[in-house]
């Protein structure tokens, strides 16, 4: 069972995350936690100091998490954003389409169902920020797109 | 119409993969219901009253007649002989087993069909315009459009668990026939003044228990934007539509609780930033979309004659055709609401049938309508009347389009688990009324639309005459509205009064056309009599 | 009385708790008084039901009724499709649920 899965080669931050309001008052902290509330946008300014992101899933149905990390990632974050709380393996390839790198579930996840959903989908229909050629641009021989 | 390429056809074989994987953790008790529930409803699969319920996407509600076929086989297969169109232009079966979901999926997938997001809090099926191709007033064909969005929207990764379900419909005439300022997102393909093509976008139309009609947000984007602005109103709603109350969680009510112009404020923002992203398929995308959409190969030079000697026949085809934009052909609707019968319901042979005929007669294409028909899009003129022999034997030639007995009805509490009252025998009892007093032809268009509760799947708030089953302590009673209409003119239904019971509810909407007979002008339809005259005259004759 | 009911998770069948196992047929239901609870949280945890809940039902001449249409409606079948319900030889079976 996987109690943390993560897709980076630094050594992991395990300083303490502070609240997306504590860190507007104490910027020099490494780590932030972002509520599905949480304007993710307000941590833009200080993103060069940040290195790890923890977003939370208080219940996997409140999406919010997903476009919290793309914009982190589209602003060009390149710390770590895990994904924390109710995050299961049915998740995994949404979530790390959307700029996840790392996953500390509440529920450790089974190993060789996290590695068959990461594995599962060859190709994808839309752009976003994980390098991924969408199935358009592959189809007008653009795979760098 | 649209054909898979690779991409598309390995997209769906690997959804069916993942399901069946999904199905395996289930039923081995790795996945407790609570987490599969929203992963078999992401693949159209609902626990219903007697049953599972599978529910097919038949993207913008084209079909071609083998893909018919199959779902006639599925019906035979799988469930119990039959299926039931939608007015979401689908298709689900009602009898479904959990260890058979898969093996449907595949069966589905070999003739490049799903069932994709046809449930949960996601991007649903994308519906369109069912004349689209074939109606002498439209712009341009919407369904290529559409089909970029489908492929846009299918397996989104940022809006895969929203704040509620999200419903698109794309249009591409004045005149609509898709109900689309009722959806999440309306898109009107337009002209502007400089001749170019683009997207109207109208943003948080709704049924359910807070009817909304959707207000334009912007009249204009260009296509090259079309996905981009798409995603720009979905991150808006992701991000900020209510997540505390499900009856408040739709984009209507975070459009209505911002305002239109401030919503349209942050979604131009999030659109002025996602430009830089890259997001957008370029045109080529489009223009190789496209030509899957061209014309199929009219006949030059055929006659718009049509021989009427036949009364039934031409009864039907004044009834059931509708103008096409080629010279010397017809749209036929076939009418699945025989007198007495169940709204949008139609055996595993009739299934196959309509897809053999869709072969036969129409370039080998087929639409299902909002309305629970199904509509063969291109017929020659000159073989209508053997069509209409062949549908004549069936029991699918009932001539019937647009009027009293054409009624929309939701599933209700025969089959939902949902529903609080009944729907389809409050349908059989009215279109058996009206067809034993003859009244249906002299009524002319008349929408009548009944869901079985507020969820309003029925699209009551949009019928000329609606009708909403609720549960009175414990006992099913009927309201009636009047007024609605999701036409180009969309207006939602006002209710007139108390409720009544199953009987009185038939005895309520035949006063109320009484009330139309009497009081209508030269032209008038019941929703104009209704606009003109007021709601007054209607409840005095109601309720007296 | 009260009674419990749910669907076959393999099946989606509707199911009623007979005191021993899962029946098709309401008249088996059997009075769990306050125990559906604990029933319903041991069958579902053993994947023998889905989605089990509690009902108030009484029992006449028929047998045991469902206090509620929704659930004379599971118990008898669709009443506009006599020929899939439970008792598809009587057409007029649809009349019970009301």
């Amino acid at each position: 069972m996987v109690e943390l899965l993560r897709f980076r080669t630094d050594e992991p931050s395990e300083s303490p995350a502070v609240t997306v309001d504590c860190f507007g008052e104490q910027t020099n902290a490494g780590a932030v936690r972002i509520e599905p509330g949480d304007d993710a946008r307000e941590l833009l300014p200080h993103l060069a100091h940040i290195t790890r992101v923890e977003v939370n899933f208080p219940v996997f149905g409140d999406g919010r998490g997903y476009s919290a990390a793309r914009i982190l990632r589209e602003a060009g974050y390149e710390g770590e954003i895990r994904a924390v709380g109710d995050v299961a393996v049915d998740q995994l390839a949404a979530l790390r389409r959307c700029g996840f790198d790392a996953f500390q579930p509440d529920v450790p996840m089974n190993d060789a169902d996290a590695d068959a959903a990461l594995a599962r989908w060859d190709n994808v229909y839309q752009k976003t920020t994980d390098g991924r050629a969408p199935i358009w641009a592959l189809r007008h021989g653009n795979a760098n797109a | 119409m649209y054909k898979y390429d690779n991409y598309d056809q390995q997209m769906v074989d690997t959804r069916v993969e993942e399901f069946r994987d999904q199905t395996r953790r289930r039923l081995s008790g790795e996945l407790p219901e609570d987490k599969f529930r929203p992963l078999r409803l992401m693949n159209g699969l609902y626990l219903q009253l007697h049953a599972y319920m599978l529910r097919v996407a038949v993207p913008y509600g084209t079909l071609s007649g083998a893909q018919m076929k199959v779902l006639g086989d599925i019906a035979d297969k799988y469930d119990r002989g039959y299926g039931h169109f939608t007015t979401r232009q689908n298709i689900q079966y009602n009898w479904i087993k959990l260890e058979e979901a898969p093996d449907i999926l595949a069966d589905l997938a070999k003739v490049e069909m799903h069932a994709i997001q046809t449930s949960g809090n996601c991007i649903r099926n994308i519906s369109s315009d069912h004349f689209a191709g074939a109606a002498a007033d439209e712009l341009i064909d919407p369904r290529p459009y559409a089909e970029l969005l489908r492929q846009w929207s299918s397996f989104h990764p940022e809006f895969c668990a929203l704040p509620r379900k999200f419903k698109i419909a794309v249009i591409a005439s004045d005149t609509d026939r898709a109900a689309m300022r009722l959806h999440d997102i309306g898109i009107q393909i337009v002209k502007n003044d400089a001749g170019e093509i683009g997207a109207a976008f109208y943003v948080g139309g709704g049924m359910g228990r807070t009817p909304m009609v959707a207000p334009c947000i912007n009249e204009f984007v260009p296509l090259d934007w079309l996905i981009t602005y798409s995603e720009a109103c979905l991150r808006v709603y992701n991000r900020y539509g209510r997540r505390d109350n499900k009856y408040k969680a739709r984009i209507k009510i975070l459009v209505h609780e911002l305002g239109k112009d401030e919503y349209t404020r942050q979604v131009e923002e999030e659109f002025a930033h996602l430009k830089s992203q890259g997001i957008e398929p370029p045109l080529a995308e489009l223009e190789r979309i496209k030509p899957y959409f061209a014309d199929p190969a009219f006949k030059a030079g055929l006659s718009d004659g049509i021989d009427r000697s036949d009364p039934d026949f031409a009864l039907w085809v004044d009834r059931n055709t509708i103008a096409h934009k080629a010279p010397g052909y017809v749209s036929a609707v076939i009418s699945l609401k025989p007198v007495g019968g169940i709204p949008g319901d139609a055996s595993a042979d009739q299934i196959r049938l309509m897809g053999k005929l869709a072969t036969d007669y129409s370039f080998d294409e087929c639409r299902v309508t909002h309305t629970q028909n199904i509509v063969l899009p291109h017929v020659e003129k000159a073989r209508l009347k053997e069509l209409f022999d062949v549908l004549d034997a069936n029991g699918l030639s009932t001539p019937n389009l647009d009027t009293i007995e054409d009624i929309i009805a939701c599933p209700g509490l025969d089959y939902c688990s949902l529903a609080n009252a009944r729907s389809i025998p409050v349908a059989q009892k009215i279109s058996e009324r009206f067809a034993s007093t003859g009244k249906t032809e002299t009524l002319g268009e008349l929408k009548l639309k009944i869901s079985g509760c507020i969820n309003a799947c029925g699209h009551h708030h949009a019928g000329h005459i609606g009708i909403l089953g609720v549960d009175r302590k414990g006992v099913e009673n009927y309201q009636l509205l009047l007024g609605g209409s999701e036409a180009e003119d969309t207006s939602l239904g006002k209710i007139t009064g108390p409720g009544f019971d199953e009987d009185g509810i038939v005895d309520a909407v035949e006063r109320a056309t009484d009330v139309y007979l009497a009081k209508r002008e030269e032209g008038e339809r019941f929703l104009d009599t209704y606009r003109r005259i007021g709601m007054d005259p209607f409840k005095e004759a109601i309720y007296g | 009385m009260k009674i419990l009911t749910g669907n076959d998770l393999k099946t989606g069948d509707v199911t009623w708790w007979t005191g021993e196992g899962w029946s098709r047929h309401v008249n088996d239901a059997i009075d769990v008084g306050d125990k559906a609870d604990e029933i319903a949280a041991r069958e579902e945890a053993s994947r023998n039901v889905l989605a089990p809940y509690a009902i108030d039902a009484t029992t006449d001449e028929n047998g045991v009724r469902p206090g509620h249409i929704k659930d004379r409606i599971r118990a008898l079948g669709p009443t506009v499709r006599p020929d899939l319900t439970l008792k598809p030889a009587d057409p007029a079976a649809g009349n019970w649920v009301i």
